[in-house]
This record gives C-alpha cells, sequence and structure tokens, in this order.
C-alpha cells in the first residue's frame, strides 16, 4: 500500500491524455501576478539552465546559483553520446509509445509510468527548441538531422553533436538563460553554493548560500525553490562526474523534510578507462558508441600475462557474444557492466592491475577497411591497404575518443586494444517528487537527474539529457503554476525572519565546527576511505552481509572526519578544503542511507545486483510481488530513516524478466 | 619522476603576489597536471601550509574551467589539450615547471592560480543567443541547412570559454572566443534575423570589458585547446563591417 505520505497526484485518464489533459485544467498565474512571484533554481545544468530561461521568458523573477565560475560549466557540458527523442525521422517504426516502453523496460520496472510517457510525449519538442536555438546538431547530406543508435534500443532515435553533444544543448539552453540575464529577468550567483534550504510554515522560502569567493553567508528569498543540483555518483570518490558534482543541495532538502527517493539505484558505466594508481582524481568515460563497433574479451586463460596481440583468436574469450548472443557487446549497461566485473573477479582480468578487459577495435578496422576498398574499387587489395582505409574510418566516426584513450594512457587505440573497466556514472535515485515535480516539501521542486523520477533501476543512454530538458523547458512551466497560483498573496518574506536567521546560524555553525577540528587527515582521505567501502560493499554487486559491515564503517569514519579532518585557511576567503569538507560531509550521510536502501531491497533489479538474488545463470532476479515499489526515506534526528512506499501501478505495460540472450 | 615546481601564489586581489618553489619527490608520469596538483596539496597539508587554489572541475577538457599557464604557454605543451587532459609523459624527470594564472586586466586574480572570468557571461548576455522563447520553435526538420554549414558552426561553438587565447594574446584581446559565439550563429539560418544588432552589441561589450585589440599574431590559435580557427575573426570583422556601414538588424 502506498503510504499516505506520497501523493503523486498521477492525474486521471488514459496514459496518452493524462498530460494533455492536465496541461489544459492546471491553474495559471496571470501576468501581473508573475512578476511578483520569485523563484530560486540552484544549479545551472540542463535542467536548472532551461527552467530559469524559460520562467523567466514567462514573466516570474528568478535567481539562479551554481558553485562553477560561470553557468555554462556545470557538469551537463561532459555529456557526449547524445539526446534521444521519439521524432521517427529514421522512419524505422518509433513512436512515444515506443520510448515510453523502452525507458521503462530498460528501468526494470521501478518508474513511474505517468511521468515516463509524459518525457517520451514532450521529446520531440526538445529537439525543435534546441534546434531553434542554433544547437549544431550533426546532418547529412540532405541538411536533415542525423540520428544514431544507442544502447539496447532498436530503433534509431538518438540525436548527437559529434561526441559533444551535452556540451551544445548546455550551451543553448545557457544562451537562452544569459539571453535572461541580459534582460534583468534573471540575476545569476556564479561561485555560490547552496548550503541550506530554508522553510517558513513548512513550504519552501528560500536558501542560505555562500559566496565562494567572499565567504560570506547570503540569505536569498523565493516563493518557491527549485534543486536542479545534478546527481551524486561522486559518493563513489571515483567517478565519471565532475569534481564538484555533490549531493548538498538535495540532502540538505533531506533533512529538511524531503524524502529521499531509491538512493541505492546508482548506473555503473561499463566502458570507462580503468584506474591507473593511487593518484587518480576521477575515471573517464569512453562513449557507449564505442560497443557499436569494439568488440569486448579477456582471454581464456586465467592470469595470462601476453600482449593481446600474441594471444590467437581461439585463446580469446568474448564473453559478451558468447553469453548473449542476440544483443552481443550492446546488452544495456548493468548487464555489461556486471559481466565485466564477473570475468575480473575470476581471475581473467588484463593490465596492470588485473581489473579491466578488452575493447578491441582490429575486427572493426579490418571490416570497415574492406568496405572502404570495395568503395573504391581497389581489386585484392592488400591487409596494410585494407588497415590503413579501415584507421581512416574509425578516425572518423571515433577520433576524438581514440585521441582521448591515447592521451590519458599513452598508448595507442589503433594498435593495441583499449583497457576498459566499469565505473559510477549516474544515479537513478534522488529526491522523491510527485507528477509536478514537487518533493515531500512544499513549494520545494527537484529536476534533472537531483530527482529519482524517470529511470527506474537503470537508465537507458541518451535519456538523462532528454529528461533534464523536459524538466526544465517543458514541465516545470506548467506544474509549478498549480502552487504558485495558490501564493500571489504571499508577499517577501523578511530576510530578517527568525527561519533565515536560525538556518544561516545552522551553516555558520557547521562551517567553524569543520574549520576548528584541525585534526591530522585532509578532506581526500576521508572522502577516498569512503569511496572505497561504497564501492567494494555498495558498488556493482551487493549482499547483507557486506552491506551491514559498510553501515557500521560509515558510521565510523564519519564519527573520524568530525574529529579529525584538517582544513586549513579560514571560513571569508577562497577555500576550496572547506568546500569539499562541506560535500564530504553530507556524502558521508547519504552513503549510510545507500546501504540502508540497497539493503531493504531484497531483490536484484537493474543496477542494483543483489548476489543473493540471481538466477542459475547469473542474471538479476526481480522481486514484483514484495518490490515493485520506489523506497522513499524520511530522515530523522540521530541519523535514523523511516521507509515509506509508492506502489508503481503498471496499467499500460506487462512486466516481465528482461533478456538479452 | 622529480619535479620542481615554481608556483604563483597570491592570497587574494589585493595581495601583490609571488612565486613559491615546491619539491616533488614521486610524480608517475600516468598522473595528469592536475592530478599532481592534487599531490602537492596533499602534501602541503600535512605539513600544514595552505594547499593552491586552481579552478577545475569536468577534468575531461569540456568545461572549460581549468586555466593554468604553464612554462609561458596557456594550458602547457601539448597542443589541442586543456591543462586537466595534459598528463605527466609531457615532462621529463628533474624538470621545473612554472604555473601562473591567465594574465589579463579582464581577469583580475581572486587567489593563486584562480581568475575571475565573468566578462565572458556578460559578453553572451548582450547577443551571444538566439531570441527564441521556449515553445515557439517549429518541427526542427522544416529547416534545411547544409551539411557543411552545420559542420562549420558546431566547429565554432566547441569553444569551452577557458579564455586561454586572452592570457595568451599580447593585447589580451578576447577576438577569437568573442568571434567564435558569432561566427557560429552567422552561419546558421537561425542566427540571421539578429545578426547584425549581435555582432555590434558583443563587441561593444567586449571593448567595454577592457579586453584589448586584435593585432593579428595568431597566438591564441595556437593555444586554443579546442582548435577554434582564426578565421573566425576574419569573419566577424566581416560582419562587423557589414554592420556597421548598413542600418538595421
Ligand atoms: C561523462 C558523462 C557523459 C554523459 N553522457 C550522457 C549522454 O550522452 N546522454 C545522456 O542523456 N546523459 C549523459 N550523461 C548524464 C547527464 O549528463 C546528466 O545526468 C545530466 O547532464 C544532469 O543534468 P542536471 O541539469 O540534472 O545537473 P548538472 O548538469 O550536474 O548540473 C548541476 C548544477 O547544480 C549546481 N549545484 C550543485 N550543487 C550545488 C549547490 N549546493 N549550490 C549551488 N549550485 C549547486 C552546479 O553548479 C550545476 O550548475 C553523462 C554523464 C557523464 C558524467
Ligand atoms: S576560443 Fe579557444 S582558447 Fe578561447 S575561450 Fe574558446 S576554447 Fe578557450
Ligand atoms: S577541468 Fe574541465 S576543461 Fe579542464
Amino acid at each position: 500500500m502506498t503510504s499516505p505520505r506520497l501523493d503523486a497526484k498521477i492525474p486521471g485518464g488514459n496514459i496518452s491524455e493524462k498530460w494533455t489533459q492536465y496541461k489544459s485544467t492546471v491553474a495559471l498565474v496571470n501576468p501581473a501576478n508573475k512578476r511578483k512571484l520569485e523563484i530560486i533554481v540552484v544549479g545551472s545544468g540542463l535542467a536548472g539552465s532551461s527552467a530559469a530561461a524559460t520562467l523567466a521568458e514567462l514573466g516570474y523573477k528568478v535567481k539562479v546559483f551554481c558553485f562553477q565560475d560561470s553557468a555554462r560549466r556545470a557538469h551537463s557540458i561532459a555529456a557526449q553520446g547524445g539526446i534521444n527523442a521519439a521524432k521517427n525521422y529514421q522512419n524505422d517504426g518509433d513512436s512515444t509509445y515506443r520510448l515510453f516502453y523502452d525507458t521503462i523496460k530498460g528501468g526494470d520496472y521501478r518508474a513511474r509510468e505517468a511521468n515516463v510517457h509524459r518525457l517520451a510525449e514532450v521529446s520531440a519538442s526538445i529537439i525543435d527548441q534546441c534546434v531553434a536555438q542554433g544547437v549544431p546538431f550533426a546532418r547529412e547530406y540532405g541538411g536533415l538531422l542525423s540520428n544514431r543508435s544507442f544502447g539496447g534500443t532498436q530503433v534509431q532515435r538518438t540525436f548527437y553533436a559529434a561526441g559533444q553533444t551535452g556540451q551544445q544543448l548546455l550551451l543553448g539552453a545557457y544562451s537562452a538563460l544569459m539571453r535572461q540575464v541580459g534582460y534583468g529577468t534573471v540575476k545569476m550567483y556564479a561561485r555560490h553554493e547552496m548550503l541550506e534550504v530554508v522553510t517558513v510554515d513548512g513550504k519552501a522560502r528560500g536558501i542560505i548560500a555562500r559566496n565562494l569567493v567572499t565567504g560570506e553567508l547570503e540569505r536569498h528569498f523565493g516563493h518557491a525553490v527549485l534543486l536542479c543540483t545534478g546527481g551524486y555518483g561522486n559518493v563513489f570518490f571515483l567517478s565519471t562526474n565532475a569534481m564538484g558534482s555533490n549531493v548538498t543541495a538535495a540532502w540538505k532538502a533531506h533533512k529538511k523534510g524531503a524524502f529521499f527517493g531509491n538512493p541505492c539505484f546508482t548506473q555503473i558505466h561499463p566502458t570507462c578507462i580503468p584506474v591507473s594508481g593511487d593518484h587518480q582524481s576521477k575515471l573517464t568515460l569512453m562513449s557507449e558508441s564505442l560497443r557499436n563497433d569494439g568488440r569486448i574479451w579477456v582471454p581464456k586463460k586465467a592470469g595470462d600475462t601476453r600482449k593481446p596481440i600474441d594471444i590467437p583468436e581461439d585463446e580469446r574469450d568474448y564473453y559478451l557474444e558468447r553469453r548473449y548472443p542476440a544483443f552481443g557487446n550492446l546488452v544495456p549497461r548493468d548487464v555489461a557492466s556486471r559481466a565485466a566485473k564477473e570475468r575480473c573477479d575470476a581471475g581473467f582480468g588484463v593490465g596492470a592491475s588485473k581489473m579491466a578487459v578488452y575493447l578491441d577495435y582490429a575486427s572493426a578496422i579490418e571490416r570497415y577497411g574492406k568496405v572502404e576498398a570495395n568503395k573504391q574499387n581497389l581489386v585484392n587489395p592488400d591487409k596494410a591497404t585494407i588497415i590503413k582505409l579501415g584507421k581512416g574510418i574509425v578516425a572518423e566516426k571515433y577520433g576524438n575518443l581514440f585521441e582521448m584513450y591515447a592521451k590519458i594512457t599513452g598508448e595507442n587505440p589503433y594498435e593495441t586494444p583499449m583497457r576498459i573497466y566499469p565505473a559510477v556514472h549516474y544515479t537513478m535515485g534522488g529526491l522523491w517528487v510527485d507528477y509536478n515535480l514537487m518533493t515531500t516539501v512544499e513549494g520545494l521542486y527537484a529536476l534533472g537527474e537531483a530527482n529519482f523520477s524517470d529511470h527506474g533501476a537503470n537508465r537507458l543512454g541518451a535519456s538523462a539529457l532528454m529528461q533534464g530538458l523536459a524538466d526544465g523547458y517543458f514541465v516545470i512551466p506548467y506544474t509549478i503554476g498549480a502552487y504558485l497560483a495558490k501564493e500571489i498573496h504571499t508577499n517577501p518574506i523578511s530576510l530578517d525572519h527568525p527561519a533565515f536567521t536560525e538556518a544561516e546560524q545552522r551553516v555558520k555553525g557547521i562551517i567553524e565546527k569543520l574549520i576548528n577540528i584541525k585534526g591530522n587527515k585532509s578532506v581526500d582521505h576521508f572522502h577516498k576511505a569512503l569511496g572505497k567501502i561504497m564501492w567494494d560493499q555498495c558498488g556493482m554487486a551487493r549482499n547483507a552481509e557486506g552491506l551491514k559491515w559498510a553501515i557500521s564503517e560509515i558510521r565510523k569514519l564519519r564519527e573520524e572526519f568530525w574529529k579529525d579532518v584538517r582544513i586549513p585557511g579560514g571560513a571569508m576567503e577562497v577555500n576550496p578544503e572547506l568546500e569539499k569538507a562541506c560535500r564530504v560531509a553530507d556524502f558521508l550521510e547519504l552513503g549510510e542511507l545507500m546501504c540502508i536502501d540497497a539493503l531493504n531491497r531484497n531483490e536484484s533489479c537493474g543496477g542494483h545486483f543483489r548476489e543473493e538474488y540471481q538466477t542459475e545463470e547469473g542474471e538479476a532476479l526481480r522481486d514484483d510481488d514484495n518490490f515493485a515499489y520506489v523506497a522513499a526515506w524520511e530522515f530523522h534526528e540521530g541519523y535514523e530513516w523511516s521507509l515509506h512506499k509508492e506502489d508503481l501501478v503498471f496499467e499500460n505495460i506487462k512486466l516481465t524478466q528482461r533478456s538479452y540472450k | 619522476m622529480k619535479i620542481t615546481l615554481k608556483v604563483w601564489r597570491q592570497k587574494n586581489g589585493k595581495d601583490s603576489g609571488r612565486f613559491e618553489t615546491y619539491q616533488l619527490n614521486h610524480v608517475s608520469e600516468d598522473m595528469s597536471f592536475l592530478e599532481m596538483f592534487d599531490v602537492l596539496n596533499e602534501q602541503l597539508i600535512t605539513e600544514n601550509k595552505e594547499p593552491v587554489a586552481f579552478d577545475h572541475d569536468c577534468r575531461e577538457g569540456i568545461c572549460g574551467m581549468c586555466s593554468m599557464y604553464i612554462n609561458g604557454r596557456a594550458h602547457g605543451p601539448w597542443e589541442g589539450t586543456t591543462t586537466c587532459q595534459l598528463h605527466m609523459r609531457a615532462f621529463n624527470d628533474g624538470d621545473t615547471i612554472v604555473v601562473e594564472p591567465w594574465r589579463s586586466a579582464a581577469f583580475p586574480v581572486l587567489k593563486d592560480l584562480m581568475v575571475d572570468r565573468s566578462a565572458f557571461d556578460r559578453i553572451m548576455a548582450v547577443g551571444g543567443f538566439v531570441s527564441v522563447n521556449t515553445g515557439n520553435a517549429v518541427d526542427a526538420n522544416s529547416t534545411l541547412i547544409p551539411k557543411e554549414d552545420a559542420d562549420n558552426a558546431f566547429s565554432a561553438a566547441a569553444c569551452i570559454g577557458c579564455g586561454a587565447c586572452v592570457a595568451t594574446c599580447k593585447n589580451s584581446s578576447a577576438m577569437l572566443f568573442v568571434s567564435a559565439k558569432v561566427s557560429q550563429l552567422a552561419l546558421l539560418p537561425q542566427g540571421q534575423v539578429e545578426r547584425k544588432d549581435r555582432v555590434r552589441k558583443m563587441v561593444a561589450q567586449m571593448d567595454a570589458e577592457g579586453f584589448g585589440s586584435c593585432t593579428n599574431t595568431g597566438a591564441c590559435e595556437a593555444e586554443c585547446p579546442k582548435g577554434i580557427s582564426i578565421a573566425n575573426i576574419a569573419r566577424m570583422n566581416r560582419e562587423y563591417l557589414g554592420a556597421a556601414i548598413l542600418p538595421g538588424n
């Protein structure tokens, strides 16, 4: 039974009419009133920039915050592969329903149908909007937009701009945002970090932010607060996320009453450059598109130390092709990641650390070379010519990725197979939100990766960019009206209100406490220790015993942190160590909740793999009778959490076991 | 490897700043340049000294946040590479490396190697956009764009706004950065309506921010980590002339 505290506010009616119906009946705010209503947007990634620009266009007064030195540098900028949309430009049978279906299935049936259907519905408008802004998507010679296929779907619905799709989409949203900044309708606060939500009578009414240049704490009022603060993959220390990505904003909201949804749902991406040493500060993603042409293998003999080139064909184990003949190297991310871990754990890993598998382009180079030789009408070309031609084609398609690999590893991927290993990449979990994207705190919203909403237990490639922009451009501008229409009589609350004073005092207290510990260990020391616990026990495979151990270790680590961390410098200046400390303090709490959630979910689904729950062939074993729900956690003082369940009702899609064999 | 680092230290905007020398004895050639700074900072924290402040975020060469002037070159010795993507195998055991912030009047130093590049945002806010509100767009495939134009617009749009072009230019000119945006939008049909207005406003703001003028030395193109072509500057000059002579949008 769904908890009475979790009203998802899903509109009635047929799934394909809910959103249309909703839009034509939702309360509106008239233009004169919009001018009086202030909205705080924390975050300037795809979700934040698109929301802020659109709300300002509608006439609201908007303030935007980000911790980087410019809105354009939000982590969305790093997305490589592409963005999905059900345009069916390729005439290959795509439709809103199919995108909806693929996303629900890809998420292993742990997402809410109504939200996902809405996402699929608005997806097409996103592409229109971006093109109108001048986003230079890839095009065909005829001048039409080009598409590629992506992770596990059978249609070509992914729009892209070389390997820089996130950059181009964010620069589009950023340009719309800066246009409003120029008009004075948005006030931008870069190098500001939100450190507290201010609530008055149970409603979100503002934030406390630290100016990262002067160190001052600032109070800001808003009739509503939107958290567009991204994901929390950095709880693992090593991930593909930017160094500053953090959970702080969401976590402060959580401690103010916003429930946290499915915190243990983490996506581990199968193709990243492996760890090279203790100095490692982050992991670099190699786009999923590489799996379209590359073949993944390990030696058949455990501990084989020969060079890859010296290992003959029949002594190689193309384990994905062996285990999943139907999808081969193109199985979804969770499946591919687990299979790599299985081989390495069994002793078949390669490279110095033995924690890597090969991603091999030799056969693709040869295949492309032959095709090209044919095109050029070469009769009986020799092998060297074929390889040369093939390398040219591969360079055209993946050149920038190969170059990046070479820079980082010092190896030439055209000559020797790349070494890859899975890495933390995305967090499906996040603040629980209803259909309006409102959290369990009134007036407090969460958009983009910061909410738990659309990806269930596993996100399909190219769907996070879609969700961020859907939330910001096309969903929140409507759904926020449902709340703000009731707020037109609320006058701005004075910054001297006790709620602001109290919130600022709390932040000040934390900062002073941190600085005065003057212990012996750096912030990174604790962050790395936490990351190791999380990766070992709450990473690609989890079990009850390990999770219980992790929970007690994290508690100890947290205690030690608050006794022994050393933060040089003061509070009233640029102080990157202090910034990191505030973030790691929150990760040390979140980590515990992730383990609690993983322990509670006695099933395997998507990226959440509990070793106790697997089929005989080692595949994830879901338990729909007992776990087809969203786990929304409520925080209580003293690090206690209580669980609230939102039952997931599937009226349009039948639940089946995912199979990629 | 052993590396000697001479790093610019400056407490804040008011401090006059100085070089400090540090010795690192265990640098791996697999480290990125910023990971070497992580190691240095860890060492400084252990010695109860203040770590070096520097800007960085994605560490993948795309956010444009990192910005170190290394041995007299913006982003260091590798072509087409940001500071975060530079790896220590670019250096030799025993090397001394001098590291400074971007230096330009328009980019004041905030602390150590961190500078204030908000001038770039202000230039964007006056014209670096197409004026199209959300919801006004027509079907994306209703406007055909020749692949070549789309590709050229993309190449210009690849600018990451890092400011290396300014740091490298003896006049601190921001022409490469501004021309990249002007070119991207001038090459696309969507950008036509506001074409003249845009270039006029962006150039005016660029001047107001105190960036110097361009004397065509080409240093910016050589140091740009994203290969933004100096041909964009020529295009912007044409755009600007056209806009200055002919009235209208
Ligand atoms: C390497 C990589 C490649 C990817 N490729 C793809 C892809 O090809 N396709 C796809 O669909 N998805 C991809 N993803 C996922 C996708 O990029 C992200 O999920 C998405 O961009 C998140 O956008 P966002 O707007 O929610 O958050 P972000 O872009 O992370 O923005 C967060 C914002 O919040 C601000 N912020 C955070 N905390 C605070 C605070 N306390 N105070 C003030 N400001 C704060 C930050 O400054 C920033 O502006 C990729 C992810 C990675 C890591
Ligand atoms: S033009 Fe090149 S150097 Fe200048 S800001 Fe853009 S990417 Fe950096
Ligand atoms: S840190 Fe993002 S470009 Fe270097």
